[in-house]
């Protein structure tokens, strides 16, 4: 587990979660960030062979309901939460072409 | 034991149960009782900030509707439970009524489309919502101070943090706005702002209270639940909110209305266990000399204290600051710009992801980015075993700790209830946290072992601190196995019964 973030791999979490702090902020979160990973290094002491791990407090997976139709949102109360649209489309920018992110 | 007298029979005319029989009983109308709770709310929140929104004019379109209501149906009819009841409910749980911003820059304007589960079943019950309430953004934080409205201020003293992320509601409530609000804890953010603020509040049973509706921070954890003065203000709270919900497919399918008057039992020979860990050194002394009273309290009240142990109570707050942080950041992955929330300005030609990052970017704020940054790298390839997944194992030791101490086993210690502190401290300052999130997690650590074991928690307030110059609430916590929220009611108002704490007002 151990060992201080490197700011190369704080670049790399921010870039993978789509946050682009700036180079002064990386630098505040590098150092807050290890703290706390350096404090849950204690995990390490707890003997842990053969204990299975626990997502959830449930002891079943989710519940599954009735498969049948009921109210649900209309698209225009959808479309009204969307910051631009076009008609009943959400409208973002170009997806492809121009050197674009696709 | 200062003077008491049962609060069941005299409530302070601020308390839920006082207003709630007034207008049953004709004395005020529901005009009368929301227009005093706005007056209060327009004076008082530029100096607590408990307030992200004041719906007045929407409270008294529906106080109006109610008193109609009310005559239609002539003086004897029976009303339900929470009729006329104001309540405030927090900024990240979604009401039809004005905005639903979760204290953030990414939700300032979003509107919701539908009443959270919680907020519909406490309207189908007579509540008046009449506010929407401050907390640290997507409620991330033990303060209140990670807000993107500003902090929220503690009403016993200004200078002082009213504790997170229900940093809000329980100022709020504190303050005498309403008498009751809905918080939700996902790791002790009822319990420890209700510690702080010197109320009642309860995180259900995991599943208990449905989660539709309310904007998730970690699934496996996240919770609704009331905040109010006294537990026999919580109780009818909380049975309005409660029970089998088909839109939520962790809702537990268990028997829901329980009835207040199960409360007034008396508590002897129950079992309450005392971990040795909540006796820390690390406790602040007026905690330390709190629980000892509580305990003596219990005693007087017939209760068995049983010593108990949770030998990996010391694990709980590394588990939970893997486990929330990752599915925060895989639940917080959704605010893209695209569909809902801010989006962020971007120039011809600029790639969609462009527009990803810098609305994220520009929409959270530094403890939601930490946060998400931090459960990014423990799900990350090469991080994942490491991290998350003996976070999830020490998770399961956890709740086995509690398990055994409710365990009815021979040779088991068997308690009906882990009685320990809420908090470690007192509220603290304004500030004196905030550059430093470790030291700030560490204040949880009595509460955030409780979600992960996914058990019902209450804090209760059970003393003051009087060694500076403001008088400060303590609050203790009682924990249940699970659905045992009506046993920690019935703890809590016997202990209420015999002593003042809760009706002290700053």
């Amino acid at each position: 587990m151990a060992q201080d973030l490197s700011r190369q791999h704080v670049e790399r979490i921010a870039r993978l979660a789509r946050l682009d702090p700036g180079p002064e902020k990386l630098a505040v979160y590098q150092g807050q960030l290890s703290a706390v990973l350096k404090y849950v290094e204690r995990l390490e002491a707890l003997d842990l062979d053969g204990v299975e791990p626990m997502a959830s407090p449930m002891d079943r997976a989710g519940a599954m309901r009735a498969d049948s139709p009921g109210a649900t949102l209309s698209p225009a109360d959808l479309i009204a939460m969307a910051p631009a649209h076009f008609e009943s489309f959400v409208r973002v920018p170009k997806v492809l072409g121009d050197g674009g992110g696709a | 034991m200062s003077g008491a007298g049962d609060a069941s029979q005299s409530p302070r005319p601020d308390r839920l149960l006082a207003i709630r029989n007034s207008i049953a009983r004709g004395e005020r109308s529901v005009r009368e009782v929301v227009t005093d709770a706005i007056d209060r709310m327009t004076s008082g929140n530029p100096r607590t900030n408990a307030l992200t929104q004041i719906l007045a004019d929407e409270a008294m379109v529906r106080a109006a509707e109610l008193d109609a209501a009310r005559s239609s149906l002539g003086p004897a009819a029976t009303l339900p439970p929470l009729f006329g009841v104001p309540m405030i409910i927090k900024d990240n749980i979604c009401t039809r009524l004005g905005r639903t911003t979760c204290a953030s820059r990414m939700l300032e304007n979003y509107r919701s489309p539908f009443d959270a589960t919680s907020v519909r079943r406490l309207v189908e019950d007579g509540a008046v919502i009449v506010a929407k309430s401050n907390l640290d953004e997507f409620a991330m934080g033990g303060s209140g101070e990670h807000s993107a409205f500003g902090p929220t201020r503690n009403p016993w003293d200004l200078s002082r943090v009213p504790g997170g992320s229900s940093s809000g509601s329980a100022a709020a409530v504190a303050a005498g706005y309403a008498p009751a609000a809905l918080g939700s804890d996902t790791g002790g953010s009822i319990r420890q702002p209700a510690a702080l603020c010197g109320l009642t509040g309860i995180k259900p049973t995991y599943g208990r209270v449905s989660r539709l509706g309310l904007v998730a921070f970690a699934s496996s954890l996240d919770q609704v639940g009331p905040m109010a003065h006294a537990a026999a203000d919580v109780a009818p709270v909380l049975e309005a909110i409660m029970g089998h919900d088909p839109g939520d497919s962790t809702s537990l399918d268990a028997d829901a209305r329980q009835g207040s008057e199960l409360l007034t039992t008396p508590i002897v020979g129950l079992r309450l266990g005392v971990p040795s860990q909540a006796r820390s050194s690390a406790n602040h002394a007026s905690v330390s000399r709190v629980l000892e009273q509580t305990i003596a309290t219990f005693r007087a009240a017939g209760a068995t204290i049983v010593d108990i142990d949770l030998p990996h109570a010391d694990a709980g707050i590394a588990a939970y600051y893997i486990i929330a942080p990752a599915e925060a950041s895989s639940n917080l992955a959704r605010y893209d710009g695209v569909r809902f929330g801010r989006r962020a300005a971007v120039t011809q030609g600029e790639p969609l992801e462009a527009m990803y990052t810098r609305s994220r970017t520009e929409g959270f704020g530094s403890e939601v980015q930490r946060r998400i940054m931090l459960g990014t790298h423990v799900l990350s390839s090469g991080y994942y075993d490491a991290y998350y997944l003996t976070a999830l194992r020490a998770r399961r030791l956890i709740k086995r700790d509690f398990d055994r101490a409710f365990s009815r086993d021979p040779g088991m210690p068997g308690v009906h209830a882990v009685l320990m502190p809420a908090t470690p401290s007192p509220a603290f300052a304004l500030g004196e946290k905030v550059s430093d999130p470790l030291s700030l997690y560490l204040e949880d650590v009595y509460t955030v072992g409780v979600n992960l074991a996914g058990l019902p928690g209450l804090s209760f307030p059970a003393g003051f601190d009087t060694s500076g110059t403001a008088r400060l609430p303590i609050g203790m916590q009682l924990v249940g196995p699970a659905l045992g929220e009506w046993t920690l009611l019935r703890i809590a108002h016997q202990f209420q019964s015999l002593t003042d704490h809760h009706e002290q007002r700053p």
